[in-house]
């Protein structure tokens, strides 16, 4: 497990920690003051924002450097193996707390609603279902279909795992040109995806009668596709700053794990989406 | 392998105070997880005592009642999240490095973040009581809906709550990587020190439950502000959902606080008995147990929300089980010390302290474990005394056995023995008048949560407030000590502690220097 | 005052007293400050069948912990006693044994299989709510519980009725202090009675001790329990869930009498709840209103509005110039009847309150407390309500 050649790379005392938590800090609370219409949230969140970037620049590119100039080893690269793992795995759970309440209120909650003395003495006349806005929220609307924008939408996604791994191949075989192009591939699909993604909450508001005020389903029709779509737009980010690298001659065909780790991330992505489509969409 | 250092000019190392903010050392990051925790302990130990204060006697003398739910929710998430958890983290940060031959954590600018993290989420969760309307007063464990109502302060709690969770998924990425990654050629995963094992699986549990909360006070969030409805039924959705997710999360997260704890008792105990822990692989085996079925028993907390019968049969028993487990470590622990040649300085006395007090803790959650007698016993001080037992007698005693056990390692000084003992015994002493009594007031049936309450009630709570303010003193005597410690302690010996077998004790001198382990001890035979 | 000089007296009189012996004291000198001491350490005696069985089975579960304590703190403080180097004992090196591992993790699984056989049949039990006799529904309100009585369809609230100076100290407390409701939930003895629990806003738990249920009330579902009280008499509960502010004050008083006054007890019930108490179409003057405002508004509203209608800004409003209190008369009637779109916690008061209350209310506030001077007859609010 030790590694022969040089040692564990342990960075000097660093800024950007510190940087972060101030700008963490600011999003968060002018987060709070805007939810709560204090004026000037926004000027707060502006500037946590700008913090946020400026920390995410800073700390990256140190790491890109670093790793650019050599001084990460095999036991670094393994590190930072194992830490996306659990990051992803991570993730995961955070879905998993979303598509568990789907489950908990379309196989349980919903149904008592219409069940027994609570359908009887408080919500006289609800016929449980799904999809439901509940039973004291009168909406109107229809649901989404699953064969329209989301099939497409699954489609691009699907296509964006293959096109990463074309990539992928061509960076351990060394052919340069190839990475680009796939690399700028998947990154149009997954602007794509996105593109679409707006399409389809612009038809929910606005013809479908679909909000995030929808009772059950709109809540967790916007919640799930909402995280899904904001952790696409991270991958997409993720992607585009790999793809600069690669054009720039980052990346060796044996260690590239920056490529790597983007590609494990987008991969969780698409198979979230999948979930997504089954029990959102399709079911 | 050796550790390189980026440019290994030392004196370029910031000093002052930005040598703290900008740190890359996990001894560093460990002292000021350790004084973070510590700080906030007075905290939410101040606000235990209006608490107990307002509850000396009947009737309303020293605080409003929305002001006393604010002070019950913050001391909650405080002692658990400001307090006990950090501690063990720095716990985490000073040892595992040094028990496990590396040269320091697998990520040290994340690991910097972790800790720079919980300033902010401290003042986030401080701050809201500034806020208009003042904190959330809806306990730690933040049902829907009473989330609904509350002001701004539950927004900036929400927030601190994701930052929080943020620095104990990057925090517990950091450990099990610096595990998995970075032990010592020889240093097997079934040679680690028990500590190290505990860590690793507590780590797991952090990560696996953190996220589950973000995504429980997120629900909330939109539910307050975004017209969602995940736990209105008018939608569809249900209050009890809340629960359920909270739950999913809570659980283990009382497994977060204890486990870390046995670890810190399972170095303890073999060196001042002299003795090897008697059953390594059983403890490895039944830590990771009640790990994996602390997942599968959430709903023991949530007996009276009617759940179907079904459910709470299963729960129930599932939740017995972990007694299995957990009484494993406790008979390996007594084995330990069985036939040992024991000695009892501070460390030793905490350790048996939390062994004796721990064990009742249990025994009560199995009480509450049985959903017939928890029906009665639910949301009463019962409970309140339950989780004491387990989180101040168990975790909080963990944490002193630790602090005084690695203290001279630390700092190279020696705390003074004869205060430490005293430091013991009042501790125990006021430990059990606080809380013993509270189990009284449980089975007549005092509720928790409650500012003032019927005469029946009276005479135990007095007891209790007095035991508070006694264990109250005897904290800040513990802080007398550790400054006496650091400012005129004795020099510590190479060895303070002649059973001691771990690698810090063994192979590092005392105090252990700034860098240790730049080259791997070999451990291969 | 008399509590604080006794620790004086206690700590200076003991001084030569060694610390434990002073900490006994100070606990002891506790003892005669209350008349109504009540060193209880076990469960409230119960009522019903199913309550004994559970405290049995308590009981079973504390012996069979007590005889693990003797064993595992037996071999605990044995060894602390015996082989410790003090005493010279030198250590073994033994750390592993199959043997006693098997043991010691079988045991347990045996003695927990013992104690779920009879958890479970009584779990089964308590659970069972069906062949009731009659049901109730509780309603969980902030902060007070509503009753229907669903077979006769009658309906009332039921508020804490111990007075705001006892819980502020101003007098001396009542042996019921902070038990004591307006009216109590009254059921006939020897009857299996279903409650039925939901809530108007947030969770509340409807539980009493004495006829061991406990069942939370949960808004937007309903759950039930069944109990059947075996003796006559009054029993006294409270609400067990966190709900706001008041969660401390709304008691649950369930006084079980027999079938005889239980009947008597309804018809009256029935007549007074049928009958209004005031006259619906009599122009009521100003003075009498404010009057029976102020005790309405002290029963229901002080809680959060506070005394003098200066509130809590900026969790409960101001009725003292407040906007909509110094409005027009129908954006006032408005909210107390209907309640607040924006904020929840100001609940709709149409369903709880009769009109003359309201009336009342509303002349305690536009002439008590604020002074725009005019009143609302309950005559106006049966037509308000109607449209
Ligand atoms: C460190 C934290 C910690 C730990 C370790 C535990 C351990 C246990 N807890 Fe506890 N618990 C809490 C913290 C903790 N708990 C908190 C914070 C709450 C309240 C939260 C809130 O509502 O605010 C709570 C509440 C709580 C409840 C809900 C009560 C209610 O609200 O109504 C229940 C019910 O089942 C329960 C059960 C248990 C059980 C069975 C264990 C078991 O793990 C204990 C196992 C140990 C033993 C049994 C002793 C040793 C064993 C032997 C010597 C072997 C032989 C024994 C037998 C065969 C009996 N706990
Ligand atoms: C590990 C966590 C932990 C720890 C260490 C503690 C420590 C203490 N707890 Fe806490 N407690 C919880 C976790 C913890 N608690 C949780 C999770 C809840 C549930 C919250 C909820 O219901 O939502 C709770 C609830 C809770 C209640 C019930 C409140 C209610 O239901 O309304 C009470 C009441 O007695 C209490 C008391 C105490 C006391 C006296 C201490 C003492 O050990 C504290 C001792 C420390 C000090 C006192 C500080 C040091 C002293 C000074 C800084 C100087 C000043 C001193 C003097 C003047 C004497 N706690
Ligand atoms: C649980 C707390 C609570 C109780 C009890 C309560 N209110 Fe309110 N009340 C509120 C809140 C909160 C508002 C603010 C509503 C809003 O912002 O729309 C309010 C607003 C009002 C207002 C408008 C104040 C103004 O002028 O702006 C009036 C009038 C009022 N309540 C009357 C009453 C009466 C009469 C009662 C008793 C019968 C009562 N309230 C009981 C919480 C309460
Ligand atoms: Cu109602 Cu607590
Ligand atoms: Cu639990």
């Amino acid at each position: 497990m030790s590694s022969q050649s040089g040692g564990y790379y342990l960075p000097e005392p660093s800024r950007w920690p510190i940087v972060g938590s101030i700008g963490l800090f600011f999003l968060a609370f002018g987060a709070v003051l805007t939810m709560n219409s204090v004026s000037g949230g926004w000027y707060v969140v502006l500037v946590g924002a700008i913090v946020m970037t400026y920390m995410l620049f800073g700390w990256f590119g140190t790491v890109i450097g670093e790793s650019e100039s050599g001084k990460y080893n095999k036991q670094v690269d393994v590190s930072f193996r194992w830490s996306m793992s659990w990051f992803i795995f991570s993730e995961v759970m955070f879905f998993a707390a979303f598509f568990g309440a789907l489950y908990y209120m379309r196989v349980l909650s919903v149904p008592w609603l219409s069940d027994a003395e609570t359908g009887s003495l408080l919500w006289d006349g609800f016929v449980a279902g799904w999809p439901t806005d509940g039973p004291g929220v009168d909406s109107k609307f229809t649901p989404m279909g699953a064969w329209g924008l989301p099939a497409i939408n699954t489609a691009l996604l699907l296509t964006s795992g293959v096109t990463i791994t074309v990539a992928h191949w061509a960076l351990k075989e060394g052919k340069r040109a190839l990475l680009n192009w796939f690399m700028f591939l998947t990154i149009a699909l997954g602007v794509l995806f996105l593109g679409l993604q707006v399409l389809e909450y612009v038809h929910g508001y606005r013809d479908l009668g679909l909000t995030l005020e929808s009772g059950a389903y709109g809540a967790t029709f916007y919640m799930l596709t909402g995280f899904h779509g904001f952790h696409v737009t991270l991958g997409t980010i993720m992607l585009i700053v790999i793809w600069l690298r690669g054009v720039r001659g980052h990346f060796k065909p044996e260690a590239h794990f920056g490529f790597e780790g983007v590609a494990w991330y987008w991969h969780f992505v698409d198979v979230v989406w999948l979930g997504l489509f089954i029990f959102v969409y399709w079911l | 392998m050796e550790a390189v250092h980026d440019h290994s000019h030392d004196h370029h190392v910031p000093t002052g105070i930005m040598r703290y903010v900008t740190t890359t050392n996990h001894k560093d990051i460990g002292s000021m997880y350790l004084w973070f925790s510590f700080a906030m302990f007075l905290v939410g130990g101040v606000m235990a005592l209006v608490i107990r204060a307002e509850l000396f006697q009947p009737g309303l003398q020293v605080v409003e009642p929305e002001f006393f739910n604010q002070m019950t929710t913050l001391h909650g998430l405080i002692m658990v999240f400001g307090a006990i958890m950090p501690a063990f983290v720095g716990f985490a940060n000073w040892q595992i490095p040094m028990m496990i031959g590396a040269p320091d954590m697998a990520f040290p600018r994340m690991n910097n973040w972790s800790f720079w993290l919980l300033p902010p989420a401290g003042i986030l969760l401080m701050g809201s009581l500034l806020a208009p309307g003042g904190a959330g007063g809806v306990g730690w464990t933040m049902y829907a809906p009473l989330t609904i109502q509350q002001g701004m302060g539950m927004d900036m709690m929400i927030f601190a709550i994701h930052i929080l969770g943020m620095s104990s998924i990057m925090g517990s990425i950091n450990i099990i990587t610096t595990i998995l990654n970075m032990r010592a050629p020889g240093m097997t995963m079934m040679k680690m020190p028990l500590f190290v094992w505990t860590w690793l699986i507590t780590a797991y549990l952090l990560v696996a439950s953190m996220p589950v909360l973000a995504g429980a006070v997120t629900m909330t969030l939109t539910d307050r502000h975004f017209g969602t409805h995940f736990f209105n039924a008018a939608g569809g959705g249900d209050p009890v959902l809340y629960q359920h997710i909270f739950w999913f999360f809570g659980h283990p997260e009382v497994y977060i606080i204890a486990i870390p704890a046995f670890g810190v008792i399972s170095e303890v105990i073999p060196t001042f008995s002299r003795k090897p822990l008697f059953g390594y692989p059983s403890m490895v085996y039944a830590t990771a147990s009640i790990a994996i079925l602390s997942f599968l028993v959430w709903a023991h907390h949530m007996y009276t929300v009617g759940m179907p019968v079904e459910a709470q049969l299963y729960y129930m028993f599932a939740t017995m089980l972990i007694a299995i487990p957990t009484g494993v470590k406790v008979f390996n622990w007594v084995a330990t010390m069985w036939k040992g040649s024991m000695s009892f300085e501070t460390p030793m006395l905490f350790a048996q302290g939390f062994l004796f007090l721990f064990t009742i803790g249990g025994f009560t959650g199995l009480v509450l474990a049985v959903t017939p007698i928890d029906i009665q016993l639910h949301d009463t001080y019962y409970v309140v005394a339950h989780f004491h037992y387990v989180m101040v007698a168990g975790a909080l005693f963990a944490a002193f056995a630790g602090v005084y056990y690695w203290l001279p390692k630390w700092i190279g000084k020696m705390y003074d023995e004869r205060l430490g003992k005293i430091h013991f015994w009042l501790s125990l002493i006021f430990f059990n008048i606080t809380f013993f009594v509270q189990h009284f007031l449980g089975l007549a049936g005092m509720p928790r949560r409650i500012p003032d309450y019927a005469l029946q009630f009276a005479d135990w709570n007095m007891v209790s407030s007095i035991g508070a303010f006694g264990f109250g003193l005897s904290q800040v005597f513990f802080l007398y000590i550790l400054l006496k410690a650091i400012r005129s302690g004795e020099k510590a010996p190479e060895q303070p502690w002649d059973g001691a077998t771990t690698l810090e004790w063994t192979h590092l001198p005392t105090p252990a220097p700034y860098h240790s382990f730049e080259t791997p001890p070999d451990l291969r035979n | 005052m008399t509590v604080f000089t006794t620790i004086q007296s206690t700590l200076g009189g003991s001084m030569k007293s060694s610390f434990g012996l002073r900490a006994l004291g100070i606990i002891m000198a506790f003892l005669p400050t209350m008349a109504t001491a009540e060193w209880n350490l076990n469960f409230t005696p119960s009522v019903t069948l199913l309550g004994e069985e559970i405290h049995a089975i308590h009981n079973l579960v504390m012996w069979i912990i007590v005889g693990i304590s003797i064993v595992v703190f037996g071999a605990m403080f044995w060894s602390i006693l015996k082989h410790r180097k003090s005493v010279g004992h030198k250590a073994s090196n033994f750390h592993e044994n199959t043997t006693i591992e098997i043991i010691w993790t079988v045991i347990p699984v045996v003695i927990l299989i013992a104690m779920a056989f009879p958890a479970t049949r009584l779990l089964l039990a308590t659970r069972d709510s069906s062949a009731s006799d009659m049901t109730i529904k509780a309603t969980g309100y902030q902060w007070r519980w509503g009753y229907e009585y669903l077979d006769e369809g009658l309906k009332f609230y039921s508020t804490l009725a111990t007075p705001r100076d006892q819980i502020d100290g101003g007098a001396e407390k009542e042996e019921t202090y902070l038990l004591e409701v307006d009216n109590k939930v009254v059921v006939p003895v020897g009857k299996k009675v279903r409650i039925l629990t939901t809530s108007n806003d947030v969770i509340h738990a409807w539980s009493v001790p004495g006829l061991a249920v406990k069942q939370d009330a949960i808004p937007g579902f309903i759950r039930d329990i069944a109990f059947k009280a075996e003796t006559i008499g009054t029993y006294r509960g409270q609400c067990y869930e966190l709900c706001g502010k008041e969660h401390g004050f709304m008691p649950i008083v369930v006084e079980v009498v027999s079938e005889e006054d239980y009947q008597t007890w309804m018809q009256a019930k029935l007549a007074e709840s049928g009958a209004p108490s005031f006259d619906p179409d009599k122009e009521y003057a100003v003075a009498e209103l404010v009057a029976a405002g102020e005790q309405v508004y002290n029963a229901n509203c002080i809680a959060c509005h506070q005394e003098g209608g200066l509130g809590m800004p900026p969790t409960f409003p101001a009725i003292k110039g407040g906007k909509i209190a110094t409005g027009s008369m129908e954006g006032h009637l408005d909210i107390i009847l209907n309640g607040s779109d924006k904020n929840p916690m100001m609940a709709a008061w149409g369903p709880i309150l009769s009109d003359y209350d309201i009336a009342a209310v509303i002349a305690y506030q536009r002439n008590e407390i604020n002074s725009s001077g005019d009143i609302i007859q309950p005559s106006e609010i049966s037509a308000a309500r109607a449209d």
